[in-house]
């Protein structure tokens, strides 16, 4: 078993809000996230797929393939947005936009195109928020 | 929200700088030169670590967060960076018997933090020395003696 990462950047804003609490609660749990004008990032994702070498090709997964679909499944919907104001699963009393939420959006939208192709498998999700904050996702446990 | 709670990740790096030696009681100082190199320098020398700290947990239905980023910045601040940050590894009383490699201080971090962390299960620390050395640390048996050690040189 051979895994293989892609990395590709994408820029967004978002900011963290539960419609179910008062600004008040969300400031004190969020903090300057809460900032309801958002502020934003230069998000860095890892794709990590695992497989065998195809044994004519010696590819884990074609890195061309690879390219396309993040860039269709995830970066075209996420790369220059608001990720609230743009983005279906984070809109207003859905999901908060955080790292967590967004490593696990994306895998949701890679898994699909990943399993309809066959072969190599998705294996992990990282978002990188800054170089030093990450959340990595690793499908259902 | 009709969500099923997952499983995620989250990770957060902290710089450390720290000067050490490294030098083994038990050997004898030409033992201690063959074995740490210029590591053995007897005024030490020192490294900007990075301390990468992996944060494993249900996503939290409404937050969307394995753990509050600030939560976790203050355990690691009260229990790592006060202690090791600009501080010399060897006076540290962890340090009196046992020689502060990154392998002992990636261990001695996981132990300080295992059962400190407001919130999630610590499932990874990994200490950066160099650019080009890591050493990561999991419990993944629950058991200290039985935590797993990877070196890792990319050069």
């Amino acid at each position: 078993m051979v895994f293989l990462t892609r990395r590709a950047t994408f820029s967004a804003s978002h900011f963290y809000w539960v419609e179910a609490w008062s600004r008040e609660e969300n400031e004190r749990v969020f903090g300057r996230c809460a900032n309801r004008n958002g502020h934003g990032h230069n998000y860095t994702l890892e794709v990590t797929v695992a497989g065998e070498p195809d044994p004519v090709t010696g590819y884990v997964i074609d890195l061309k393939w690879l390219k396309s679909a993040i860039e269709c499944q995830v970066l075209a919907a996420f790369d220059h947005r608001h990720l609230n104001l743009d983005v279906a699963e984070f809109a207003a009393g859905k999901l908060v936009p955080t790292t967590e939420n967004i490593a696990i959006a994306a895998w949701k939208r890679l898994e699909p195109a990943v399993n309809a192709r066959g072969g190599a498998q998705l294996r992990r999700v990282r978002v990188f928020e800054t170089p030093d904050i990450f959340a990595e996702y690793r499908g259902e446990e | 929200m009709s969500v099923p709670a997952r499983i995620a990740y989250f990770g957060r790096r902290y710089l450390v700088s720290a000067s050490h030696r490294l030098h083994a009681a038990e050997l004898t100082a030409d033992e201690n030169r063959e074995t740490y190199g210029v590591c053995n320098n007897p005024n030490g020398h020192g490294h900007n670590y990075f301390v990468e700290v992996l944060v494993g947990g249900e996503v939290d239905r409404q937050t969307g967060m394995v753990i509050n980023l600030s939560a976790l910045d203050e355990a690691v601040q009260a229990r790592v960076l006060d202690r090791f940050d600009h501080a010399n590894l060897n006076m540290d009383p962890l340090f009196r018997k046992k020689v502060p490699t990154t392998e002992n201080l990636c261990r001695a971090i996981f132990g300080f933090l295992k059962d400190s962390l407001p919130a999630g299960k610590l499932e990874q620390v990994r200490v950066e020395e160099t650019e080009n050395n890591f050493f990561e640390c999991s419990d993944e048996s629950g058991n200290e003696s039985a935590n797993e050690y990877r070196l890792t040189r990319l050069r």
